[in-house]
């Protein structure tokens, strides 16, 4: 009995120093985005301010190109890509569900297969000849719809967990006193979706705010470009970056995505989609 | 969240006959679908088409092969496997061989042995501890990839980055992460980024495995790595398999170690998606050479997009 209990000490120790080894190593890279904005005279080190202050902030709210980055080009290019990705992989995964499609089959095979394949900068160099055809190089619109195109097939597998788990008789009763096909979707199933189409919004919004590569490519005017690019204004043409301001900087653009994890958290948990229901 | 991607489910490929009935009848499908196929042909098939054609031409952004490209064969594939030349850095078989070093050590070993190692010490556990290791984790995971890549630059600093603040405490020197060791640099920066889908996928297979083949090896007295052999490894056989095709396939063509070091120093560090930015979007801007190395690249993704689909299929049907 003796030996068992000094195992099962010593196993928790041994988990303790452990989790502590790992915490450290996925703590420290970004201590410096916690001290640095508060640091009037922040260089690559972590120090703890003596004199915290906000004064690195005022001076960000004071550039204009960047602001207009954050709150202006993020949240539209945000904004469209969630609308657009919860509403097209809503409606895409509840068609899947709730109806035999002829082809279906091959549709989901077609999906799964290109979104693996045709992605990052190789699926680039066509898209931005296609995007050149259209017109919509250097516009909103551009972005939005590559982004969309990207993220949609993850989108309608997340979305199908959530309309497989609501019953169908609701539908069927509601289809037996005679609703039409699109009234049963908006009005009794789309109500138990809902949470469904949040954490895909959200999940879409995060991953347009953060995206580099796709507007680094198609974007060209200053003016339209998001956080990520807007980041690399606070370098001076010689390269080196005004430390203080990149860092207070970086801390506002993190700040949308830190809120939004804690709101899926706590109110949905934060389930993970990674097929291993099956 | 986190990556744009997440893993694709076996039960997505199930056919229509082992499938509930339909509510609706298939011409309300099409409509509820018409969005998504529009996408799925203009931004998934036609460009994949399209790279094909582009790869046999001349064409770039600017100059006289803008508006009008000749078609030139092979000889941007002709470029790329040049053997005289291709395993110089900076050309297209160094760059591959650096994606294989990348992915080998950042994935496979890196995030899939990390992530494997957090979910099994944190198996059947609950509290502080277990929150707290996965939250950061998973910070790690989802704060934008430009916001780490400079919290990165700072941690890797020769002369005021943590990391060397610590290693010189304890005696082991400062080595010059980002000039003397680059890939090494990478390849830790990609761990970190990455380990939370392994983790979590691992630990959601974890959660399958029934408590009574636990503890029947418990009372049998099996040690740690007995249980992990026995019962751990062969029943997560498939998910393993999984986490490692798809994280390959991801950080095959993963663009953030960019932000890190721009592909530098002396191009130590360009990786082939790098490459194929390099050559299609600054400098030149050769699409036809791009779309050469972009072909290249969507073959080998759809042999393990492949093997993936082979593999779940498999495991469907035993």
């Amino acid at each position: 009995m003796n030996t068992f209990l000094a195992r099962s000490w010593l196993a928790r120790v041994l988990l303790f120093v452990f989790a502590v080894v790992i915490a450290a190593f996925f703590v420290t890279p970004l201590l410096w985005l916690i001290t640095a904005p508060f640091n009037t005279q922040a260089n690559l080190a972590v120090t703890i301010p003596s004199n915290p202050s906000l004064a690195n902030f005022e001076a960000v709210y004071n550039n204009k190109f960047a602001m207009r980055a954050l709150f202006q080009n993020n949240l539209i290019i945000g904004g469209g890509v969630m609308v657009l990705v919860a509403g097209v992989a809503t409606m895409a995964s509840y068609g899947l569900s709730r109806t035999h499609v002829p082809g279906r089959d091959v549709l989901v095979y077609v999906l799964i297969l290109f979104s693996s394949v045709v992605s990052g900068t190789a699926a680039m160099v066509p898209i931005f000849l296609l995007v050149f055809r259209l017109g919509l190089i250097d516009t909103y619109a551009g972005v939005i719809l590559v982004m969309t195109g990207g993220l949609l097939p993850s989108a309608i597998f997340i979305m199908r967990d959530f309309i497989d788990s609501i019953p169908r008789s609701y539908e069927e009763a509601a289809l037996v006193c005679g609703a039409s096909s699109l009234r049963v979707f908006r009005d009794v199933a789309l109500p138990m979706v809902r949470p469904g189409v949040v954490v895909v919004a959200i999940w879409a919004f995060v991953n347009a705010w953060g995206a580099f590569l796709i507007p680094s490519v198609l974007l060209r005017s200053p003016d339209r470009m998001p956080a990520s690019i807007a980041s690399y204004s606070f370098y001076t043409e010689a390269g080196t970056p005004n430390l203080t301001l990149l860092s207070a900087y970086a801390f506002l653009y993190t700040i949308p995505v830190l809120v939004l994890y804690l709101i899926v958290n706590w109110r949905f948990g934060f389930r993970f989609f990674g097929g291993i229901k099956s | 969240m986190g990556p744009g991607r997440v893993a694709w489910p076996p039960s997505l490929l199930e056919r229509n006959v082992e499938r509930k009935h339909a509510i609706f009848p298939a011409r309300v499908g099409i409509i509820f679908l018409t969005p998504t196929i529009l996408f799925v042909v203009v931004f998934l098939l036609y460009p994949f088409v399209r790279v094909f054609l582009l790869s046999f031409t001349n064409q770039t952004l600017l100059g006289t092969t803008a508006p009008n490209p000749e078609f030139v064969g092979l000889a941007n594939y002709q470029r790329l496997f040049d053997p005289d030349r291709w395993m110089r850095l900076g050309e297209f078989g160094s760059a591959l061989e650096i994606t294989v070093q990348f992915v080998v050590g950042s994935a496979l070993i890196g995030q899939a042995g990390l992530g494997m190692l957090i979910a099994w010490a944190f198996y059947r556990k609950r509290g502080v501890l277990r929150e707290a290791v996965f939250t950061l984790v998973i910070l790690a995971w989802i704060i934008p990839e430009t916001v780490v890549a400079f919290t990165w630059v700072a941690f890797l600093d020769w002369e005021f980055g943590t990391l060397n603040s610590v290693l010189d405490t304890i005696g082991l020197g400062r080595p010059d992460w980002l000039f003397d060791r680059p890939l090494h640099s990478i390849i830790l920066f990609n761990s970190w980024r990455g380990t939370a889908f392994s983790m979590l996928l691992f630990s959601g297979a974890l959660e399958t495995i029934p408590p009574s083949y636990v503890e029947t090896a418990e009372v049998v007295g099996a040690n740690a790595w007995q249980k992990f052999r026995d019962i751990f490894f062969p029943l997560l056989r498939g998910h393993i398999l999984t986490d490692l095709i798809l994280i390959t396939l991801w950080t095959f063509n993963v663009f953030t170690p960019f932000l890190l070091t721009g592909g530098g120093p002396a191009k130590r560090t360009e990786l082939v998606s790098i490459y194929t930015y390099r050559t299609a979007f600054m400098g030149r801007h050769e699409f036809g050479k791009g779309s050469a190395i972009a072909v290249v690249m969507m073959l080998i993704n759809l042999t393990l997009a492949l093997i993936y689909l082979a593999s779940i299929r498999r495991r469907r049907v035993t």
